[in-house]
């Protein structure tokens, strides 16, 4: 059902024309021209649980920072600690404002001593970018958005590693979880391999030019190196309900400038004591007032309904004690799950609460987080 | 692509509706299931209940969206389709068979401003360029 050619005012990849090709559904988001789905969501978020999946994640932005004094610019602006990277490391992070709310949550890659790569979302990239080059000023780090120049793939799944394995010569079982490598990626030297991803599984992203042809080449070796694993191409639909069922932020959700890092239930990720740094005081102040209001939890339905992003959370009463931050029928865990930002009193698992429902209450429960983890083999 | 029953009649809101004598059975069209991808949930009425040409009478769920759907005439629900509420994904495999409701129809003649197979066609045609 996808027309010819992208509505000419969205952002699009240097794959647009290719999924549009394949027949995928297409979706605005966040003025990206994006697949929403191809063969269908469920069946991508299945193939990403059980065998290995494909996803053009290139809208995804790329801040490098490099010269002298980098790493004093990543832990100014950086709530984890960069000084514990080793060269080939990846960590989790954030960017905070000085009330301790999120400018954005990233990935933080150190490259070397004085190179590193931030990872920031699609929809954040230009205020993720100007916070950085406004807040390291004072540091003299070099700061460069590369995020037009790559194209980037995420293979996810426990297959993922073996499709990745017929096309380059890295060898990937040394490469452990959150840690990154450069190989020969389908011919592409120097191709940055990581260890991350977005969907609770194993699984790999890489890096490749981001000019059409080599982006529909890898593309399409990628498919081809996967068939025998029953590889499929995946969309913004799949990634979504495989990330809430991991449990994983989304900005604008679980995350955002109105939600501090204990709100969202990141603050081990805040190393606090590591030195100063952006939104440090404001965390300070909310652990030495011994937790913050609310709290981010998950629930899970126990009466038959569908929880939505912004439908009303409810105690017991029946009065508003919350908001949805992300709902959805969870196709592996085949539950309705949903994440929501409660008062500290009903943060328990086991509390019982209600979702809104047109109008209806229907009953849910809290329940501890992550929903699903992978086996670790 | 499965056909459009010419014997069916159809709603701007892609519903269906075959008509006999006061029987109406209700269903969604092959295109809004594609529409919607995945459906994993059916909102159906209560039997007994009145529905209101143009108003809602229950929704379609799928993974990412809610849909309403807007009842194409006036009556009384004689019938659900209780299947539905334990194997959603019928409306998918089949749109045009998995019927949503039975009415009893008030007004038969109220049909007359529904869509023939050939305009519904036509107007899907057209939402899609």
């Amino acid at each position: 059902m996808s027309t010819a050619a992208a509505p000419p005012a969205l952002r699009k990849t240097a794959l647009n024309a290719t999924h549009r090709r394949l027949g995928a559904k297409m979706v605005d988001f966040g003025g990206w021209d994006m697949p929403v789905e191809y063969s269908g969501l469920i069946a991508e978020h299945m193939a990403v649980r059980t065998g290995v999946g494909v996803f053009d994640v290139s809208h995804m932005g790329d801040i490098q920072l490099r010269g002298p004094n980098s790493l004093a610019a990543v832990q100014r602006i950086s709530m984890n600690d960069a000084s514990k990277l080793k060269e080939g490391q990846a960590q989790y992070s954030a960017l905070l404002y000085p009330n301790g709310t999120f400018v954005d949550d990233v990935i933080v890659h150190k490259f070397s001593d004085n190179d590193y790569l931030l990872v920031i979302n699609a929809g954040t990239r230009e205020k993720d970018v100007n916070w950085v080059r406004q807040n390291v000023r004072m540091h003299g780090a070099h700061v460069s958005d590369y995020s037009d120049l790559y194209t980037q793939l995420a293979m996810q799944g426990p297959k993922a590693v073996e499709v990745l394995r017929k096309l380059t010569d890295r060898d990937l079982d040394g490469i452990k979880n959150y840690w990154f490598t450069w190989g020969t990626v389908c011919g592409l030297h120097n191709t940055l391999i990581a260890r991350t991803g977005y969907t609770g599984e194993d699984g790999f992203e890489i890096y490749i030019p981001s000019d059409v042809p080599t982006s529909e080449r890898v593309w399409s070796e990628v498919l081809e190196a996967g068939r025998e694993f029953g590889i499929v191409p995946c969309g913004l639909g799949a990634r979504n309900t495989l990330r809430l069922e991991s449990a994983m932020a989304l900005y604008g959700h679980e995350i955002s400038d109105e939600i501090n890092v204990f709100e969202a239930g990141l603050d081990r990720y805040a190393k606090l004591d590591k030195g100063d740094f952006i939104g440090r005081d404001a965390l300070e102040a909310v652990r030495a007032a011994g937790a913050p209001k609310r709290k981010l939890v998950g629930l899970e339905m126990t009466e038959r309904g569908i929880a939505r992003d912004g439908y009303a959370v409810l105690s017991p009463a029946g009065r508003k004690i919350g908001t949805v931050a992300s709902g959805s029928p969870a196709p592996f865990l085949k539950k309705n799950i949903a994440l929501a930002h409660l008062p500290i009193e009903f943060s328990a698992p086991g509390t019982e609460i209600a979702v809104e429902i047109r109008n209806q209450p229907v009953k849910a429960v809290v329940v501890p987080t992550p929903f699903y983890k992978r086996s670790k083999k | 692509m499965p056909d459009y029953p010419a014997a069916y009649k159809y709603t701007k809101e892609h519903e269906w509706m075959e008509l006999n004598g006061k029987e109406g059975t209700v269903g969604i069209t092959d295109y809004a299931q594609n529409s919607l991808g995945d459906i994993v949930f059916v909102e159906l009425p209560k039997v007994g209940s009145s529905v209101e040409k143009g108003k809602v009478f229950g929704s379609v769920e799928s993974v990412k969206a809610v849909s309403d759907l807007y009842s194409p005439v006036t009556g009384k629900v004689t019938a659900v389709n209780d299947e539905l509420t334990s194997s959603p994904e019928k409306i998918n495999t089949d749109a045009h068979g998995a019927w949503i409701m039975k009415i009893e129809v008030a007004n038969p003649a109220e049909a007359n401003d529904l869509l023939s197979k050939d305009a519904y066609e036509t107007y899907i045609k057209e939402e899609t360029h």
